[in-house]
């Protein structure tokens, strides 16, 4: 059975408070800890990007599984903030971890949605034998416009998955995925932030995507909710995924350790994928594991998945997701925020 | 940057590969046709370890004007357990902190860009290890 | 080999000269040399220039000054070594008279750093572009490592390097052709901005623009041109690695050491012998390393020398009559020219109020990049 094999994750070591975003723009930093269930979220330095966040997750990932980079026959990156508009930002990676040159490599994209997205493809892969190893990456170092609500929420990070049919960590039992074209949140070509519809984004886009698509594996696995140790969500905020986890009968108790949200911020493409890999840092041997993803546009990736001995084995070899949550890290004032996230108008 | 001379330096940037003089056993970084220590020419390819060692270091207050935005910004002569030294950027710390003989990591980081439409270049940085 | 003098220099003000173009500079320098000797032609010229191809967009300046100065046609060439192309020009130009190939050879140097390029990029251009200019070093950041593993090894302070300075613009302000004609406090220096750490604006050297030239000819031709010519008795040009991360020891600076050991052999003179000296200042440390390099004073003792007075007027060993780089001005390329002008004009009673009395041995050193290349010329009272 092919599963996951390898995992790794990196948030970088910035972070600025809700409370001094909210300062900035004048608005009351409780209101809007209370509304979006948000304390603080990462910051990408000056000098990191999805191509870096995803080379840092990914080498963990190889460490993990312990086998030689020159096996993966398939690297997938998704992200809503490929460094380049053309260029691939996988080809950076394979050359910075010594994959290839006998390599298949694709980005992908799909907003938040990219990184599962890229899971799927490559399990998809391995399954079908062609290749023996293929890496799926959800990374992002999204933008939030100045004075906007995303401005809370957008941050950086980033899991990478190693997938395989030998000695998997995690077994991957069944995958859903539920897709519309639902235009709820958007970036034009040449645009510099994301539009969106407000609360269109809400009902009709999160919750139809994230509750079909979890509503459908369940079906279609036979699974309850109780079934499961461990449910992860899409986290555009703190309360989406917990109101969703709450609607399809998911204790807090599930949703607790997948739930990075609160000090991490959304990582877009790198939300569930890290969320995920925070449970995978604790799950014991036997325990069902929910993921369902979420990318506007709009569509959910669902999976179940099982973790087994092996994990436990190999964790050990790479950072766990709360030791870079509630290890060092810098604060920010906003204007240092505004500088590393490129917001303040430069000549060339 | 132009594009092709970046490009040949990937495998040192991004993989810190060096050589490693089969005569004297020097480490050389990155890799050359010379050994730099007894001039033999015949090296083998190796890689350096990802973590080293501060040996000097300084913190720039007025950089080039592409590194402008990032100062002031430490940097620092580090030295790798196979003796190899190579100069490098210390990030995500106070500059201040940075002392001879602080233990770093080396990770995959951006290290600059050739204006708003030019290519993306990457190479190491050294992250103190805490 | 036959016995080299110089006979007659000239210099520009070194500074922020607006008016004056890369040609302008160099045709005044060379102008007044040759009007000095009273010579109406030369047989070769070599001028001395770090990166006119960077800062004004011009390179192949042999032909060009040849032309400035009205004598196309003569054999002319540009000398490079960073910093010490100026020091690489006179040596270049001692071994074309010493050889025999020519009489009169114009050994100049000149630098035009104030038209809009960006300085700390060129500047940066003599250490290593893919190991240390790649990832965001300056030439200010890496003498301000040397500076912190001087300090390290050493105990040097920020105020060892200051008085550097001070000693130097003490000196500058006896210099009628110096950038900075003005004396500085210690607390100046302290109180400066900082550029990489430890050193501030007052220990670095600043930009300018300048040119500076010399005339050699055989010893034995000398009178010719001028009744008090000066010996040029040895030139030791060494290099070491470009990066600092080469270096055995970031903080000595052993091409110094070795282009100094291959003049002092050359002219059968020890560093005892040296009554006064020009040392490549371009920042204060460097001051500090030069002068253990060169055997002046014992390693690890550089930090002493300014401060306590031993190289200044007066001391046991002047440094730097000329105001050195910091305050004299360094304008690249001409630089090693105008450090041999001063000794030449020491070892002919012409310094002024700079004077060193009764010196008969003076030495000039020139350095490029970090360290990676040194030029070490001794001259001789005749």
């Amino acid at each position: 059975m092919a599963g996951i094999v390898g995992y790794g994750a990196y948030v970088p070591r910035n972070r600025i408070k809700t409370e001094e975003i909210a300062r900035q723009w004048g608005k009351d930093p409780g209101t809007i800890r209370r509304g979006l269930l948000l304390e603080e979220k990462s910051v990408p330095g000056l000098d990191e990007d999805t191509i870096t966040i995803s080379v840092a997750a990914a080498r963990d990932a190889i460490e993990r599984a312990g086998i030689d980079p020159k096996k993966i026959g398939a690297v997938y990156i998704g992200s809503e903030s490929h460094p380049y508009a053309v260029k691939p930002s996988g080809t950076v990676l394979i050359e910075a971890l010594g994959i290839g040159p006998e390599v298949h490599v694709a980005d992908f994209e799909f907003a938040c949605k990219a990184g599962t997205e890229a899971m799927f493809v490559a399990l998809g892969l391995v399954e079908s034998g062609r290749v023996e190893y293929a890496l799926g990456i959800g990374a992002d170092t999204s933008q939030g416009a100045p004075n906007d609500a995303l401005e809370f929420s957008a941050s950086a990070g980033g899991a990478a998955y190693l997938f395989g049919t030998k000695d998997p960590l995690v077994e991957v039992l069944e995958t859903f995925s539920y897709t519309s074209d639902t235009p709820d949140f958007w970036r034009r070509e040449g645009e510099f932030y994301p539009r969106h519809g407000g609360r269109f984004t809400g009902e009709p886009a999160y919750f139809k995507h994230v509750l079909s698509a979890t509503r459908g594996i369940l079906g279609k696995s036979g699974l309850k909710p109780a079934d499961f140790r461990f449910a992860v969500f899409h986290m555009p905020n703190g309360k989406f995924p917990l109101e969703a986890g709450r609607s399809l009968g998911f204790q807090k108790g599930q949703l607790e350790t997948g739930w990075v949200v609160n000090t991490m911020g959304n990582t877009y493409s790198g939300s569930s994928p890290t969320g995920l890999a925070a449970i995978l840092d604790v799950a014991e041997p036997g325990d069902k594991i929910l993921l369902t993803s979420f990318g506007s546009g709009a569509g959910s990736d669902s999976f179940v998945l099982r973790a087994t001995k092996l994990l436990v084995e190999r964790r050990g070899r790479g950072r766990t997701v709360r030791s870079m949550l509630d290890g060092p890290r810098r604060y920010l004032t906003y204007g240092e925020y505004a500088k590393f996230r490129e917001k303040i108008i430069v000549n060339e | 940057m132009p594009s092709p001379r970046y490009w040949r330096e990937i495998p040192a940037r991004f993989r810190l590969e060096a050589c490693r003089c089969t005569s004297c056993g020097t480490t050389s970084f990155p890799p050359r046709l010379v050994c730099p220590s007894c001039r033999g020419r015949s090296l083998e390819r190796t890689a350096l370890s990802r973590t080293a060692r501060v040996i000097t270091s300084t913190v720039i207050h007025v950089g080039p004007a592409e590194f402008q935005m990032e100062a002031p910004y430490a940097m620092a002569v580090v030295e790798t357990p196979e003796k190899a030294r190579l100069m490098t950027q210390v990030v995500d710390c106070d500059p201040q902190s940075v002392l001879p003989g602080m233990e770093v990591s080396l990770e995959f980081r951006k290290i600059r860009r050739e204006g708003k439409g030019g290519i993306l270049c990457y190479g190491y940085k050294a992250v103190p290890r805490l | 080999m036959r016995e080299v003098a110089i006979v007659a220099a000239g210099m520009s003000r070194f500074g922020e000269l607006w008016d004056l173009s890369l040609r302008d500079l160099f045709a005044t320098a060379a102008l007044e040399a040759m009007e000095k000797a009273g010579a109406d032609h030369i047989d070769a010229l070599y001028v001395g220039n770090m990166s006119a191809g960077k800062f004004v967009g011009q390179e192949h300046l042999g032909p060009l000054m040849a032309e400035a100065i009205g004598l196309s046609g003569v054999a002319a060439g540009r000398v490079e070594s960073a910093c010490a192309s100026g020091g690489l020009a006179l040596r270049a130009g001692f071994a074309e008279v010493a050889s025999g190939m020519s009489d009169l050879v114009l050994a100049a140097g000149v630098e035009k750093m104030t038209d809009g390029a960006d300085v700390t990029e060129v500047l940066a251009t003599a250490a290593d572009q893919e190991l240390e200019a790649y990832h965001g070093v300056t030439f200010p950041g890496l003498y301000a490592m040397i500076a912190r593993a001087h300090m390290q090894a050493f105990g040097t302070t920020e105020e060892d390097l200051a008085w550097v300075s001070v000693k130097n613009h003490r000196h500058g302000a006896l210099n009628p052709k110096a950038q900075f004609r003005r004396e500085i406090k210690v607390e100046d220096v302290l109180r400066s901005a900082l550029v990489a750490e430890p050193l501030r604006l007052l220990h670095c050297s600043p930009v300018s623009d300048g040119a500076a030239a010399v005339l050699l000819c055989p010893l034995d031709q000398a009178r010719k041109y001028t009744d008090r010519p000066v010996k040029l008795l040895a030139s030791g040009v060494a290099t070491s690695s470009m990066s600092l991360a080469g270096r055995a020891d970031p903080a000595f600076l052993d091409a110094v050491q070795r282009s100094a050991e291959r003049a002092y052999k050359m002219a059968g003179i020890g560093p005892g012998d040296v009554q006064v000296a020009e040392v490549h200042d371009c920042f204060a440390i460097a001051e500090i390393c030069c002068l253990e390099a060169l055997g002046l004073v014992e390693r690890g003792k550089g930090n002493q020398a300014a401060r306590s007075g031993m190289t200044a007027l007066g001391g046991r060993i002047p440094v730097n009559t000329s105001g050195g780089l910091k305050s004299k001005g360094h304008p690249v390329g001409a630089t090693g020219i105008a450090q041999a002008i001063e000794i030449f004009e020491q070892l002919r009673d012409e310094a002024g109020e700079r004077q060193v009395q009764k010196a008969r041995i003076g030495l000039a050193q020139n350095m490029g990049g970090s360290g990676a290349s040194s030029v070490t010329h001794i001259l001789g009272r005749v």
